[in-house]
């Protein structure tokens, strides 16, 4: 598989770009009508007026409510089970455990299939085994939540435990390379970087530590699930409609069309909302209760099943020559994994494609813990990755007396460092320039300790952001164009706050030279054409090369109906473009006929065209990265050690910005993240039980408002001449580097490198 | 949760009355602390007596200072024009705590009453010797970064969370009770004990005992006191330390009064007499700060995580000291 | 027992244990009041009891009888949003919008409280008479109100437009 994967891709590489998908630069990428347009949210009057239906809130005649019953053992075997008082509490409909659960095939592991989507592959309810503390034991179904609960509680369970690797040092003595990380190879050298950083006129050899993180999208896990006979319906709060549903039908031994997954709004996601084992718990119980299920996860349940960022231990060793060049980039380290996960932490990713050396050495390692499977959160890897390697820029910096900035000018590579390909849209120096400029870095003073105001020191620091392009194969779109010049744009993608609707009918409308009020986006629903997941901020991407290729079947469609009564007649596609509600010659904009007019002579209520995007051989072909450079000042109380985001700063290279103000709030979101993730979040492991203690967002720190200044985001706006619509995805790239940015100016401020997150006030006293 | 019955007192006798009916009894104020434990099946009582019927006034007393009512809201303490004006730490103090929203549910009685944010605590699976006695403490070689560093023992390192109480052991606050041997009141430093090999006991209430008011002593000089809270966010997040201090500088610029309690540091608000003591009759000076808070701090004890809570206390302690006296015009 | 929402009244069969948010959402179908943590920690469940804002999620239900109570879905009219939530959609305040009718019931709730003359922590005299309606003034006291989207700029830009005048001191 992966040598054919490798001749593909060689092939790729080699062939001209216009034979691939964006070889011809797409046409709107430079139009400035539509689309950059600030519009507001389409889904925002039902999202401010409570009306937005999510997950838990379908109602379903004969409802009953779903609780969970966790492990308290990382390992070993469930001894004893006593549920006769459980089920004999009121309103009890159902008491399941591995005794009693139907029997279900594990979920194909996210990446074994396209559309596989578990997280682990393991088992779920089949056994008496323990795999992590936190797994379900029971579950519960009852007529009210409360009664659930409860009975819950009133189930005893033993365990015979076993020895479990719940210790990262234990367990990173016995690190394993994998066999990749995400399809890339674990480790790449290119020269010897050990040599080179030796002989270096300037080094820098350094270990960053991160922890575990959780995504707590702030809407609980949840889904309202009922079959009807062999047809299963699953309201769910999903990032991969297509992927549950496929996946559930592997579990529960039905085709995939007989799954429906409806999932129009989620309440946040940012790589936590997939198919874990409380949707299928929940499917399974309704099977065997015969009732309609809701689930709707504790925080701590959410905590329990739902695995977050794991923890890392990074080397980044520099090694710079004295014209400010580097000789050596090293980046290494081990992530704490369980044996069974999709999720390596790929923190090795920025190094490979960010910086000229003359010799490189990347590798990444995993372990084998007893712990829940860990999965994707918002820049998975990238974000903790981007902060040990921009410490450490800024760290060989200033052994060199080079202004941070200026070090990364001396770096920026012409092709990409390791895998040799031409870049295919970078302009980082630039949104460098652009960022320095407006935050003012010209004001910063290179010495730490040299800005005071009264207790509060004040530094400023600044880090690369970074995140590949990706754009998944496999989506396809329909359009319908309805008699009165109406599009239906439909698909079935995911919306959990990134302006997923609003973008694409902001994009369909301009493609087919329709007003925006006139388009509609539908998505969310399997029973659409099939959507890619949101993830690896590739959705924007995918829904658009798909709608490129449903809009040119559809123009040809057009000209067919037209046929020779109409002033396109004789047109070929090529020679046509959409607007103003139909299609004109490219030429002599005189020859034009509405599409109203053209579905009326052929006596058409509506036109449907649905087509599949091409795959993404582009990918293949360029080294495709959103960049960004993050400004930030800090406020650092010189009694306390309390720390103020005073100031920040993100300047962006993504492509082409499709609607500002849902951008500006993506970039936003993303930055505000990486300020938990620098200062406060911490998922507390207790290497003990291999148990997590703070399932809480009360002892769990996410930025609240007062932690949050008023944030400014500019981007360069330059369209990358090979992807759709010349945008990049920009979901993850606000968390990169901030981390660092946030670090380098703590150290500005205080003279402090705190090399292991978040920075807490007592790690400055 | 488990079941339980609910009954609505019309006043205290009444409450006491109810609270004799089962043997697992609760005064229920707000709520705010006492749903969430018994949502986590921590607390599990056959009967909740709500109290907030109870009367929910503020009135001076004759000498200068306040009695509060333990229903009353903490956010209408804190926007009491009295309290904002003469005791500007207890106002500060509930203002830091918590969010607008529970500031508005919970009550004075219930703030007393809160129960330790320890980790160990809220999870049943692991051990606690407040939860079950004897069982041990998982906190002690676990996660102790928010634990305490004074008075703790090897039984329990837990805090007590609550800000008010810190500013009302500053105050010298007096706690009113009615219970079903009648009436009584103790000083709030008395109110809450310190661990020793009961933690489960967490006050010294006797069974049945409701809270049903606060007094507040006047202070004059408490028109110059401020509470200091320093936490992992800067808001809506539990106090790591934090210092409720009042100040009183003479003419010659020493020390004439002072009053000073510790939170986040303790199983108890900590009232910081040691510290006092240093400080009555000498100058207000940083130095004198400086030594009144190393002999607070004396016996503190660190575990791994929260031993920077000894260096940090005495830092707030001298700062928020400094600020004051500058207040008052004597520089230091 | 017998529950006033939105200046109509309900009647439901409860548990005691049943809490106010869960009355709302599981057996009276207000669904814009969202459930975060359970717990008091997120702010999701806000809603408005005589106007004062509080955790839903913390309220015992039976101890709301009888109390006037705003949840988003009283918010605005039928015909008509309020001003603030016009403002959420035009400033973006909000991406996933699960926490917003936490938000905008909360802001309702902290505009009324500054009115009064309810003090916060970051107010500089904690017994002046008017509070100044700064950033920092609304960033402090809507602390209570996670949001994980990061929409924190956005939703103080729409509540600051909203109030301005209101607020003016």
């Amino acid at each position: 598989m992966s040598i054919i994967m490798d001749v593909m891709k060689t092939a790729v590489r080699l062939a001209p770009g216009s034979w691939l998908p964006g070889g011809t630069p797409d046409p709107l990428m430079n139009k400035h009508g539509l689309i950059g347009k600030p519009a507001s949210r389409i889904d925002g009057p039902l999202k401010v007026q409570g009306k937005a239906r999510f997950a838990a809130e379908v109602s379903l005649p004969g409802l009953v409510y779903a609780s969970l019953l966790y492990s308290t053992i990382a390992r070993g075997r469930i001894a004893t089970l006593e549920t006769a008082e459980a089920e004999a509490a009121p309103g009890v409909a159902l008491v399941m455990t591995y005794r009693n659960a139907p029997r279900m095939a594990p979920p194909p592991l996210m990446m074994s299939a396209p559309k596989a989507a578990g997280a682990s592959g393991l088992p779920i309810m089949q056994d008496a085994e323990i795999r992590w503390n936190g797994q379900p034991v029971a579950l519960v179904l009852a007529q009210t939540q409360e009664q659930a609960d409860h009975a819950v509680s009133l189930i005893r369970v033993t365990y015979a435990v076993a020895p479990a690797v719940t210790s990262f040092d234990a367990a990173k003595a016995k690190a394993r390379t994998p066999e990749n990380i995400l399809g890339e190879p674990s480790s790449i050298e290119i020269g010897d970087a050990e040599k080179a950083l030796k002989d270096a006129a300037f080094k820098v050899d350094l270990i960053y530590r991160t922890p575990r993180h959780n995504h707590n999208a702030i809407e609980l896990h949840a889904a309202t699930v009922a079959w009807n006979g062999d047809q299963l319906t699953v309201h769910d709060a999903t990032q991969m409609v297509n992927g549950t549903a496929w996946t559930l039908a592997q579990v529960f031994g039905v085709k995939e069309e007989q799954v429906r997954v409806l999932s129009p709004y989620v309440g946040g996601g940012f790589g936590g909302k997939g198919l874990g084992d409380h949707q299928i718990l929940a499917i399974a119980a309704s099977r065997l209760s015969g009732r309609p299920v809701r689930i709707l996860l504790s925080r701590e349940g959410v905590y329990r099943v739902v695995g977050g960022r794991t923890t890392t231990e990074q080397r980044v060793a520099l090694g710079a020559k004295p014209d400010g060049t580097l000789a050596a980039l090293i980046h290494t380290g081990v992530a704490a994994t369980p044996t069974r996960n999709v999720c390596p932490e790929q923190f090795s990713f920025p190094a490979r494609h960010l910086y000229a050396a003359n010799a490189i050495k990347v590798a990444q390692q995993v372990t084998d813990m007893d712990m829940l499977a860990n999965i994707f959160m918002r820049a998975p890897g990238e974000s903790v990755g981007t902060y040990a390697l921009e410490c450490a820029i800024d760290e060989l910096a200033e052994a060199m007396q080079l202004d941070p900035i200026e070090l990364r000018r001396r770096i920026e590579p012409e092709k990409d460092p390791t895998s040799g390909t031409p870049f295919s849209s970078r302009h980082l120096v630039e949104a460098y320039r652009h960022g320095a400029e407006r935050f003012g870095w010209d004001r910063r003073d290179p010495t730490p300790r040299s800005r005071r105001e009264g207790e509060w020191l004040i530094g400023m620091g600044c880090a690369t952001a970074t995140y590949p392009y990706y754009r998944m194969p496999g989506g396809a779109a329909r359009i319908r164009l309805t008699a009165d010049g109406r599009a239906i744009v439909q698909m079935a993608s995911h919306e959990m706050g990134m302006g997923t609707a609003t973008v694409q009918a902001q994009h369909a409308a301009e493609r087919l030279g329709l007003e925006y009020e006139k388009v509609s986006f539908e998505y969310g629903d399997t029973s659409l054409p099939s959507g890619t997941l949101a993830g690896g901020s590739s959705q924007t991407a995918s829904i658009a090369a798909a709608i490129i290729a449903v809009s040119e079947v559809l123009t040809k469609e057009l000209l067919k109906l037209a046929g020779n009564d109409s002033p396109l007649a004789g047109l070929k596609p090529d020679e046509v473009e959409a607007r103003d509600g139909g299609l004109c010659h490219v030429d002599e904009p005189g020859r034009f006929e509405s599409y109203v007019s053209i579905l009326k002579r052929a006596h058409r209520d509506e036109l449907v065209c649905e087509a599949e995007a091409p795959q993404p051989f582009e990918m293949w072909k360029y080294s495709m990265h959103s960049y960004g450079a993050q400004f930030c000042e800090v406020r650092v109380n010189a009694v306390t050690g309390e720390i103020r985001v005073s100031r920040f700063l993100g300047s962006f290279d993504c492509g082409r910005i499709l609607n500002a103000k849902t951008a500006t709030s993506q970039f936003k979101g993303g930055i505000i993240m990486g300020l938990g993730l620098a200062l406060s979040e911490e998922t507390l492991f207790d290497e003990r039980s291999g148990r997590i203690m703070n399932p809480s967002l009360a002892e769990y720190h996410v930025p609240v408002h007062m932690d949050v200044p008023a944030i400014e985001v500019i981007w360069t706006d330059i369209p990358d001449p090979h992807s759709p619509l010349g945008a990049h995805g920009i979901g993850e790239i606000g968390i990169t580097g901030v981390g660092a940015a946030v670090a380098n100016a703590v150290y500005n401020a205080t003279g402090k490198r705190i090399r292991e997150l978040p920075i807490t006030l007592d790690k400055l006293l | 949760m488990r079941p339980f019955l609910y009954e609505k007192a019309a006043d205290a006798a009444e409450a006491v009355h109810f609270f004799a009916q089962r043997a697992q009894a609760k005064y229920l104020g707000g709520g705010t602390n006492l749903v969430d434990l018994m949502r986590e099946n921590i607390e599990r009582p056959e009967i909740v007596i709500d109290v907030t019927g109870l009367s929910r006034e503020i009135r001076d007393v004759d000498d200068g200072g306040l009695v509060i009512d333990a229903g009353t809201k903490n956010t209408t303490v804190a926007s009491h024009r009295t309290v904002r004006e003469r005791y500007p730490v207890l106002a500060q103090a509930i203002l830091a705590g918590a969010s607008a929203q529970i500031r508005n549910m919970a009550t004075v009685g219930g703030n007393l009453m809160q129960r330790t944010r320890c980790y160990y605590f809220y999870d049943d699976a692991a051990r606690c010797n407040k939860r079950e006695r004897g069982k041990g403490c998982d906190a002690i070689e676990g996660f102790n970064r928010i634990h305490a560093i004074l008075g703790a023992s090897s039984h329990c390192v837990a805090t007590h969370p609550s800000d008010m109480c810190v500013a009302l052991a500053a105050l010298d606050a007096i706690v009113y009770l009615e219970g079903p041997q009648g009436a009584r009141h103790l000083r709030l430093v008395d109110l809450h004990r310190l661990p020793g090999d009961t933690p489960d006991i967490e006050t010294e209430l006797r069974a049945g005992e409701l809270i049903t008011a606060v007094e507040i002593p006047a202070l004059p000089f408490a028109i110059r006191s401020t509470y200091r809270k320093v936490r992992d966010r800067s808001s809506y997040a539990f106090a790591l330390v934090s210092v409720a201090a009042a100040l009183d500088v003479d003419d010659k610029g020493n020390v004439r009064d002072v009053r000073l309690a510790l939170g986040g540091v303790a199983h108890k608000p900590w009232r910081a007499t040691a510290a006092e003591q240093a400080l009555r009759g000498a100058p207000a000076s940083e130095e004198n700060f400086r030594r009144a808070a190393e002999a607070e701090l004396k016996d503190a004890v660190g575990l791994a995580g929260n031993a920077f809570k000894i260096e940090l206390a005495k830092r707030v302690i001298v700062n928020t000291l400094q600020k004051l006296a500058m207040e008052s015009g004597a520089g230091s | 027992m017998n529950f006033t929402i939105n200046e109509h009244s309900y009647e439901a069969e409860l548990d005691n244990r049943t809490s106010l948010l869960d009355l709302l959402r599981n057996h009276l179908g207000f669904t814009g009041t969202k459930k975060g943590c359970d717990q008091g920690a997120c702010g999701a469940c806000t809603v408005l009891v005589d106007g004062e804002r509080i955790n839903s999620c913390l309220a015992l239900a039976v101890q709301y009888q009888g109390r006037a109570i705003t949840t988003i879905e009283g918010v605005g009219t039928a015909g008509e949003m309020h001003a603030l939530q016009r403002a959420f959609v035009e400033h973006d305040g909000f991406q996933c919008g699960y926490c917003t009718p936490g938000q905008i019931c909360s802001a309702i709730g902290m505009a009324d409280e500054i009115k009064r003359g309810v003090p916060s922590a970051v107010t500089e005299h904690v017994a002046a008479h008017n509070i100044d309606f700064s950033n920092e003034e609304i960033r402090e006291r809507m602390s209570g109100n996670l949001c994980r989207c990061g929409a924190y700029n956005g939703i103080v830009e729409a509540v600051r437009e909203t109030f301005a005048e209101e607020l003016a001191s």
